[in-house]
């Protein structure tokens, strides 16, 4: 999610570059080019869309009997009664609440692990570094199965709690990478100031180190959730009787999915969209404030 | 009383406990277990004893032998073909657009509806009688009983589909910390366009190259979701073995078995990734 930050070339300096270009080469071939280039990128977003668009489209769709395969005319019956089918509601709040669990713990286990492996040179942070990576370079599959081995043999009942654990486990990576990336690129001086000015640590980070990586914590904290509330294969081998938003699809599938599904589906995409959008201007806010320039009343949202 | 050195010098620690004690307790203990559930024997009736049953090893490779090759072959071709598509659309984002930012979001935004959601819509889309299968059948490409579902092609579509933005957004970062005036260099000392990219913008986006295909492989070569749900038995994974064995014929040290060796093979692949890639780097330089 650092990636939505990365800072943009100043405008001049592309000018300049574009200045520069008209020397080299044959400029038509340049423009039928980055036509192409622009034409690929286009359809590529295209082919990224096209299942979401059948998602949003059969959301709206008259099916008849179980299956919500053929288009059969348009409704709004499903968007008017998202929890007519049983379990459904149930499910997506069950997803949510864990979402919202595992995030928090994740978030505070992950940044405190971040501050510790770049703020600090200790014997076994190397290590730490590529143990903490080590989770994300395992598949899911065995993740899942091997948490469940050890649910096992300790004779835990899965359920809830388990899926809590198991969904903070393979979080943590994530927010570590997110909130390292966001610190690597901060001034450690301005903490030593705070310390040399009489601040302990606890004030330290509560006063310059939080606010700073704020941004970098928020973005952790979005992609924890996200990959919470659609984790299906670790779930799937630590949920006992717990049934969530992905379970209940996965459940679902074989006798037909209801429209409802596609209903929740696009309530979370426009959520997510939301958030997304929100992230944005609140950057731009950011980055207007740093520069010392007030943002115009009335900007554009949108890059 | 703990003097404020020693307090300063256990700080690192403190922080990283509770995280790194997570991770020991749920994942590293979880996989050693495994280990040593893969050599026991036995069945859940009857109780499960440790023998040191290598032979389970040898057993499960040569039963599962084809899936475990599928699922590299799979994840192989579904890297490339992912480098394929997001290369240049990464190169648009980074070089020639002006809405950065709104690009990045619309790859990540499609991702924000489950995956399970997003491959049953590919179901309804490659499904027998749908527009995709009747074009292709109308223009001669498939026969006229040709079929999409149930094929290791739409499998493997699926698969990129679903790891595209992993490739595409580490390929965007790499591209985007290139130096402009490296290339603007090459160009001035008259390397023609072609050659500017191939020795300086290719070589400068390794990394990305690197992380993104990793991102890739590692989560498709341990999918078994779409093997499921686009395929057929014939399409079907290592992962659709483990989780069978595991949760279904509850034959916990097949299971284990085959995910050590799942991951050890991938670790291996790693590093000789990183070598490869490393050592060809280095030659680059050099020439």
């Amino acid at each position: 999610m650092s990636t939505v930050e990365a800072a943009r070339p100043s405008v001049s300096s592309e000018r300049a570059a574009r200045r520069r270009r008209r020397f080299s080469g044959p400029r038509r071939w340049d423009t039928l080019r980055d036509k192409a280039l622009g034409l690929w990128a286009g359809l590529a977003l295209l082919y990224l869309f096209v299942p979401i668009f059948i998602v949003v489209l059969f959301s709206f769709n008259d099916n008849k009997g179980r299956f919500n395969l053929v288009w059969n005319g348009f409704t709004l019956k499903h968007w008017l009664h998202p929890f007519a089918v049983p379990g459904l509601g149930d499910a997506l709040l069950k997803s949510l609440e864990i979402a919202i669990i595992s995030t928090t713990l994740a978030v505070v286990l992950g940044t405190f692990m971040a501050l510790s492996l770049v703020r600090y040179r200790f014997p076994g942070r190397r290590s730490t570094d590529l143990f903490v990576f080590l989770p994300l370079a395992t598949p899911e599959v065995v993740l899942g199965a091997a948490l469940l081995g050890l649910f096992l043999t300790m004779n835990v009942e899965t359920g809830f709690a388990t899926i809590v654990i198991a969904h903070v486990m393979f979080n943590v990576s994530y927010v570590v990478v997110t909130v390292k990336a966001r610190l690597e690129g901060m001034d450690l001086h301005i903490e030593e100031a705070a310390m040399d000015l009489g601040a302990n640590e606890w004030v330290t980070f509560r006063k310059i180190t939080l606010p700073l990586i704020a941004p970098g914590v928020a973005a952790a904290g979005l992609l924890a959730f996200a990959l919470s509330i659609d984790d299906f294969v670790i779930t799937n081998f630590n949920a006992g009787q717990t049934v969530t938003f992905p379970l209940f699809i996965y459940g679902a599938a074989r006798q037909g999915i209801p429209p409802q599904v596609n209903v929740f589906a696009t309530v979370l995409l426009l959520a997510a969209l939301a958030l997304m959008a929100l992230n944005l201007v609140v950057q731009r806010r950011r980055a207007a404030l740093d520069a010392r320039v007030p943002a115009p009343p009335g900007a554009p949202v949108a890059a | 009383m703990v003097s404020l050195r020693t307090r300063r010098a256990l700080f690192p620690y403190i922080l990283l406990l509770p995280g790194l004690a997570w991770l020991i307790a749920f994942f590293l203990v979880p996989v050693l277990t495994q280990s040593y559930v893969s050599l026991e024997s036995g069945n859940l009736e009857q109780g499960f004893q440790f023998d040191w049953a290598w032979h389970t090893y040898s057993d499960a490779l040569s039963s599962y032998g084809d899936q475990f090759g599928r699922s590299f072959l799979y994840a192989g071709v579904a890297t490339v073909i992912a480098l394929v598509i997001s290369f240049p659309l990464a190169y648009y984002i980074a070089f020639k657009s002006r809405r950065k930012n709104l690009l990045l979001l619309l790859i990540i935004l499609p991702f924000f509806t489950s995956y399970l959601v997003r491959t049953i819509a590919w179901q309804t889309i490659l499904s027998d009688d749908g527009f995709v299968v009747n074009t292709l059948q109308s223009l001669g490409i498939l026969g006229p009983n040709g079929r999409l579902l149930a094929t290791t092609t739409a499998v493997i579509a699926g698969i990129t589909y679903n790891f595209l933005p992993f490739m595409a957004l580490p390929l965007y970062v790499s591209l985007e910390k290139i130096d402009r005036r490296l290339i603007e260099a090459a160009t001035d000392l008259y390397a023609s366009r072609w050659t500017a990219f191939r020795k300086v913008t290719v070589p400068l986006a390794l990394p990305g190259i690197f992380a993104g295909s990793l991102l890739t492989f590692i989560p498709a070569v341990g999918d078994f979701i779409n093997a499921q749900f686009l395929g057929t038995s014939r399409q079907y994974m290592i992962g659709n073995v483990i989780q069978s064995k595991f949760l279904v014929t509850t034959d916990y040290p097949t299971a284990a078995a085959l995910s050590f060796m799942l991951m050890g093979v991938i670790l291996l692949a790693v590093f000789a990734y990183a070598k490869a890639l490393g050592t060809r780097n280095l030659t680059e330089a050099a020439v």
